[in-house]
């Protein structure tokens, strides 16, 4: 089971549209919907689409609870992939929970 | 390579009075799988306990082979013909698609517009996550790990395999559909279709343009 959360039942959303994060370079076990290729990467917040369900505790038949905020983020293929052979400007679009998230500041 | 008797021979129809013998190949669909066993006990489990009928299931499954890209190709042709549509489904896909009979179930559409700018393609790395409500069953290749590992890698090189191949100035957006959403691509509206209404604009979107590694096809 996936799906919208109640709003009550869920975790204050931290981030908005246009905001720098980083993906959480982490490795912990179980169902873990955040791709191992984008852990530690840098991204911009593109969608807040509302609270889900947490997939890691769903897997395991628990109610998910609290939901956390779901991003789409999008990151630039460049720094993805340091080998990227296409376009400076192509871009991935990827959808994070909130806690696989962190601010990110303006530098680097 | 198109020419089927390009390659050589080293053997002559015409000369053979007896037909050759191809080694046999084993048939690759008597033995059940652990996952198809387990699929078969917990399906008559869930019949044995009277959780659901086969009649249910059998209903299930025909609505499901029901689903194709025909479906999808109608929302398509309606957003290109129906901008009050086209402003309702890039909005919230979930809501719009409810028009054609649609129920996203537990998932959410995100439709996502090629423009002469931007050219999305869609993949699902972690398993096989699949707009199936509007797209039906995915294609293998969809499914294979070729695919779910070249896609965000190489999107360019995995596109030009498909005949689609994007000019340099414009951005390759990959959607790598990981969670809740489900993606559908709507495609450019070909050039020269002027005029035409929905159903023969239809005619012109493949399943390939609306995962984004095919482009609409021309009039």
């Amino acid at each position: 089971m996936t799906g919208r959360a109640a709003a009550n039942a869920s975790v204050p959303a931290r981030f908005k549209p246009g905001d720098a994060v980083s993906v959480r370079r982490a490795h912990p076990p179980g169902h873990i919907r955040t791709p191992w290729y984008i852990r530690g990467h840098r991204g911009t917040v593109v969608h807040a689409l509302g609270p889900f369900a947490n997939p890691e505790e769903l897997a395991y038949n628990r109610p998910g609870l609290p939901a956390q905020p779901l991003y789409r983020v999008r990151f630039r293929q460049r720094e993805v992939w340091p080998d990227y052979a296409g376009s400076d400007a192509d871009t991935l679009d990827i959808e994070i929970f909130q806690h696989w998230l962190e601010p990110a500041g303006s530098g680097r | 390579m198109n020419d089927p008797h390009d390659h050589a021979h080293d053997h002559d129809h015409h000369d053979h009075a007896h037909p050759h013998r191809h080694p046999p190949r084993p048939d690759t669909d008597d033995t059940l799988g652990h996952f198809q066993i387990m699929e078969i006990a917990v399906r008559e489990l869930l019949i044995g306990k009277g959780i659901v009928s086969p009649d249910e299931i059998q209903r299930a499954i025909e609505a499901m082979d029901a689903r194709g890209e025909a479906l999808g190709a109608k929302i398509v042709a309606r957003a290109w013909t129906d901008p009050a549509f086209k402003a309702r489904l890039m909005a919230d896909g979930t809501e719009a698609v409810r028009d054609f009979g649609v129920d996203m179930g537990t998932t959410r559409l995100f439709v996502v517009e090629n423009t002469p700018a931007v050219h999305n393609v869609v993949v699902c790395t972690l398993c096989s996550c699949y707009p199936r409500m509007v797209l039906g069953l995915p294609p293998d290749w969809y499914k294979s790990r070729n695919y779910r590992s070249r896609a965000v890698h190489e999107p360019r090189a995995v596109l030009q395999e498909f005949g689609t191949i994007v000019p340099a100035e414009k951005e390759v957006r990959v959607h790598d559909s990981t969670a809740d959403m489900r993606y559908l691509v709507l495609p450019e509206r070909p050039a020269g279709t002027d005029g035409w209404g929905a159903d023969k604009l239809a005619t012109l979107v493949s399943r390939d343009a609306m995962i984004g590694v095919a482009f609409a096809r021309q009039p």
